[in-house]
C-alpha cells in the first residue's frame, strides 16, 4: 500500500532532477531570508548558484544543534511570523530546547509525509489509531496525529502516561494501531500481563514506534507481548518531526522520503562521507520546508544507508535503524561504547528482561561501569549459583562486544524506573 | 521530457538568469511566474535558443539541445510563442500558419501541411472565418490564437508560451486560458507557460516555478504555490488574500 504511489516510486533520474530543483530553490530562499545562512555562505565564498548538482551539497556548511540554540528562538526562520501557523520545540532529551516553525504548506507537507509512513506501516482509513506520545511542544504526537487524520483513520489522542487507562482505552475503543516509543510499548505489554489481559481481548494489529533507538530483538519482544506487527519510523523536530523515514511491512530498513529530504552519512570526527553502507552520523537537508529550512543538519543520530531495492517497490533510499546518537556515545576507559551495543547483548541472553541501566562512576582515574539488568521471573533470587552463572555469561559477552570489562548486577523485576516517554538508559556519575 | 539544469544567461554585465533548473513532463502544463525582469522571458528564450545561454544544460527527451541554433531546436520539437504575438500583419491568416511549417515544407508534404492548417482552424474556429483576412486586422485575442496556431504548425513536442494573456480584455484572457488547457486535453501538448497573470496560469497549470531576480525561489504544485503566502502577496494581489 502506498499513500502517494507516484512520488514514493519515483524513477531515480526524475527524483534527482526534482531534488536538485528543490535544493536550489531552498538555497536561494535561505540565502535571501536567513542572515545566519547568508553569513555562513559568504564566509566560505559560496553563492547558491555554485550548487549545480547534488554532489555540490558537500560545498555547503553544516548546521549544528548549537546553531539553533544561538539563534533561539526565531533566528533561523525563513518567513515572517505572520506566515507561521505552528510552533514546536525539540523535546530536549539532551540539552536546552530549540524552536521550529511551520507554515500552512509545511503542515500539509508534514501530514502527507506521515501519512506515507503510516500507510507503509499498515495503517488505513479503517484503523483506530491510539497516539500515546505526549501532546505538547514535542513534534511526535501532533505529527502522527495529523498524518493519521489525513489518511482518514480514527485518531485517539490518548497522549502519554497512565498506562492502565491507555489499556482500558485500547480495549474499549478497539484500538487497532498503537503509536508510541518502543520502550513505552514494552511497558504496555508488561502492564497487560500484570492486569491479566490477554492480547486476544484487544483489537491491536499494528504498532508504529519511534523517537528513540531500539533493536530487532526489542521488536520481537514487543510484537510477542502485544500481538502486533511493529514498524520503526524516524524523524526529528529540527528537520520536520516524524515523517523523515519509516519502515514498510517488509521491514528491511526505513524508506527515506527523499523527494523532501536529502540525506548524507558522515564520519562525525572527520566530517567526510563514510564508505557506502558504513555507520555514521546522519545529515539532513530539507528540500521543501518553507518556515524552517535546514541545510546539512547534523542529527547526531547514527545509522547507515542500506544497499539494494526493497520488494515493496518504493524507490527511496533506505536507512538502517538508528543505533544510537553521537552524543550518547560513551567514552569509557578510552573506548567508544554505545548503549545499543549493550542492549543487543542483553537481548541475546535468555533469562533477562529488556530493561537495563548503565551506571558509570569514576574511582580515582578509572572509569567503572555497572550494567544493571532485570532478571526474568524464572531466575529465582535464592538460586545463587544460577545467578552467578548468568552474571558471568553477560560479563563475558559484553567484554567480547565492547572490548572492555564491565560489572553486571542482576536486579529484581520492576526495580528499574519505567519510562513513559524516552527511556533513560545511562547514568553517568563522572565529574569530567 | 524537457529538462533544464543550471541555465545561466548574461546580458553584458547583467546576470539575468542564475543557475535555473526546471523540468516539464509529457502532457504537463507548467507555469513560470515572477515579477517584471525576474528572468521569465530570458529563461524561455534560452530554451528556444533565441538567447544564448552562458552555461547550463537543456535536454529534450534525453537529447542535449543546449546552444543549438533556434531552427534546429524547432526541428527537435520546441516551439516558442513570443510575448507580443509577432504575427506577420500584412499576410493573410492562412499564410501565417503556413509559415509556421516552412522548415519542413516540400511538395510531397504540402497536402499533409494543408491538413494541419485545417486542424488548427478546427481548434480555433474564429481563425477559420478569417482565413483570407490579413493578420493585422485581427483582434488581440485572435492574433494570440494565430500565434499559437502558427507554433503548432511546426508539430512541436513542447510549446513555450510567453505572456499569452498580455493586453487582452478579461473575457479574452479567460478564453485564451481555456484554449491552452484544451491544447493539453485534446492534443496531448506539453506546455511551459510564462505569465504575469499568476492566478490564471496556476489555475490551468499542474505545477509552477517562481522566479525572483533570475533565481528559482519556489517550486511546487499549483495548489501549493497558490497556498504560499509569498506568492499570494507578491503575485496574486493582496486584496484577494484569504
Amino acid at each position: 500500500m502506498y499513500w502517494e504511489p507516484d512520488k514514493e516510486r519515483l524513477d531515480r533520474e526524475e527524483l534527482s532532477q526534482l531534488q536538485l530543483e528543490r535544493l536550489q530553490a531552498t538555497l536561494n530562499r535561505v540565502y535571501a531570508h536567513v542572515p545566519f545562512y547568508r553569513k555562513k555562505f559568504d564566509a566560505l565564498g559560496i553563492s547558491p548558484e555554485d550548487v549545480g548538482s547534488l554532489s555540490d551539497l558537500s560545498l555547503l556548511p553544516f548546521t549544528a544543534k548549537a546553531d539553533l540554540r544561538e539563534n533561539y528562538p526565531y533566528g533561523l526562520f525563513a518567513v515572517p511570523m505572520r506566515e507561521v501557523v505552528r510552533i514546536h520545540a525539540s523535546s530536549g532529551t539532551t540539552g536546552a530546547a530549540t524552536v521550529v516553525g511551520y507554515t500552512r504548506n509545511d503542515i500539509r507537507t508534514w501530514s502527507n509525509l506521515v501519512a506515507r509512513i503510516l500507510t507503509a506501516g499498515g495503517v488505513t482509513k479503517d484503523d483506530v489509531v491510539q497516539i500515546a506520545f505526549g501532546y505538547g511542544l514535542f513534534t511526535g504526537a501532533f505529527g502522527l496525529h495529523y498524518g493519521a487524520e489525513r489518511i482518514g483513520a480514527s485518531v485517539i489522542p490518548a497522549s502519554s502516561g497512565n498506562t492502565a487507562r491507555q489499556i482500558q482505552i485500547m480495549r474499549d475503543f478497539k484500538t487497532t494501531a498503537l503509536v508510541s516509543t518502543p520502550s513505552y510499548a514494552l511497558l504496555v505489554g508488561e502492564t497487560l500481563r500484570e492486569m491479566g489481559i490477554p492480547t486476544s481481548a484487544l483489537s491491536l494489529r499494528y504498532g508504529l514506534f519511534g523517537a528513540e533507538p531500539w533493536s530487532d530483538a526489542m521488536r520481537q519482544e514487543i510484537e510477542g507481548k502485544l500481538g502486533i506487527v511493529a514498524t520503526d519510523n524516524y524523524g526529528l523536530s529540527e528537520v520536520i518531526g516524524p515523517g523523515v523515514s519509516g519502515e514498510c511491512l517488509e521491514r528491511r530498513g526505513l524508506h527515506v522520503n527523499e523527494d523532501h529530504f536529502l540525506i548524507e552519512v558522515i564520519d562525525p570526527e572527520r566530517l567526510r562521507p563514510v564508505a557506502p553502507g558504513e555507520v555514521g552520523e546522519l545529515v539532513i537537508t530539507t528540500l521543501t520546508k518553507e518556515a524552517f529550512p535546514m541545510i546539512r543538519y547534523r542529527t547526531r543520530d547514527l545509522t547507515r544507508l542500506l544497499p539494494g531495492e526493497c520488494p515493496c517497490g518504493r524507490t527511496g533510499q533506505r536507512m538502517g535503524r538508528v543505533t544510537g546518537r553521537t552524543d550518547d556515545m560513551l567514552i569509557i576507559k578510552g573506548t567508544n561504547v554505545f548503549p545499543s551495543q549493550i542492549e543487543h547483548v542483553l537481548f541475546e541472553i535468555e533469562g533477562t528482561e529488556p530493561h537495563y541501566q548503565i551506571v558509570i562512576d569514576r574511582k580515582g582515574a578509572m572509569d567503572e561501569v555497572t550494567v544493571l539488568v532485570e532478571a526474568a521471573e524464572s531466575i529465582f533470587f535464592d538460586q545463587m549459583r544460577r545467578q552467578k552463572e548468568m552474571v558471568e555469561k553477560i560479563q563475558k559477552r559484553l567484554a567480547q562486544e565492547l572490548g572492555i570489562s564491565v560489572d553486571v548486577k542482576l536486579v529484581e523485576r520492576k526495580t528499574l524506573a519505567r519510562s513513559e516517554g524516552k527511556a533513560k538508559r545511562v547514568v553517568d556519575n563522572r565529574k569530567l | 521530457m524537457l529538462k533544464v539544469r543550471n541555465l545561466q544567461v548574461h546580458y553584458g554585465m547583467i546576470h539575468a538568469l542564475r543557475a535555473a533548473s526546471l523540468h516539464v513532463k509529457a502532457k504537463e502544463i507548467v507555469a513560470l511566474i515572477g515579477a517584471n525582469g525576474a528572468g521569465k522571458t530570458t529563461l524561455l528564450s534560452a530554451i528556444s535558443g533565441v538567447v544564448r545561454a552562458t552555461s547550463g544544460e537543456v535536454s529534450l527527451d534525453g537529447n542535449a539541445i543546449t546552444r543549438e541554433r533556434p531552427d534546429r531546436i524547432v526541428r527537435e520539437g520546441i516551439a516558442h510563442v513570443p510575448e507580443g504575438r509577432h504575427v506577420f500583419k500584412p499576410l493573410p491568416v492562412e499564410d501565417n500558419l503556413l509559415l509556421g511549417a516552412y522548415h519542413r515544407y516540400s511538395l510531397r508534404k504540402s497536402a499533409a501541411i494543408r491538413e494541419e492548417v485545417e486542424q488548427v482552424f478546427s481548434l480555433f474556429p474564429a481563425l477559420a472565418d478569417r482565413r483570407k483576412q490579413r493578420a493585422g486586422t485581427l483582434s488581440g485575442g485572435e492574433q494570440q490564437m494565430l500565434a499559437i496556431g502558427r507554433a503548432l504548425m511546426s508539430r512541436p513536442k513542447v510549446l513555450l508560451l510567453d505572456e499569452p494573456s498580455m493586453g487582452l480584455a478579461p473575457r479574452l484572457v479567460r478564453e485564451i486560458f481555456v484554449h491552452i488547457s484544451r491544447l493539453r486535453e485534446e492534443r496531448g501538448m506539453t506546455i511551459l507557460l510564462v505569465e504575469q497573470n499568476a492566478r490564471g496560469a496556476l489555475g490551468i497549470a499542474d505545477r509552477g516555478y517562481v522566479l525572483e531576480t533570475g533565481r528559482v525561489v519556489l517550486q511546487g504544485t499549483s495548489e501549493e504555490l497558490l497556498a504560499n503566502r509569498d506568492v499570494q502577496r507578491a503575485y496574486l494581489g493582496r486584496e484577494r488574500e484569504t
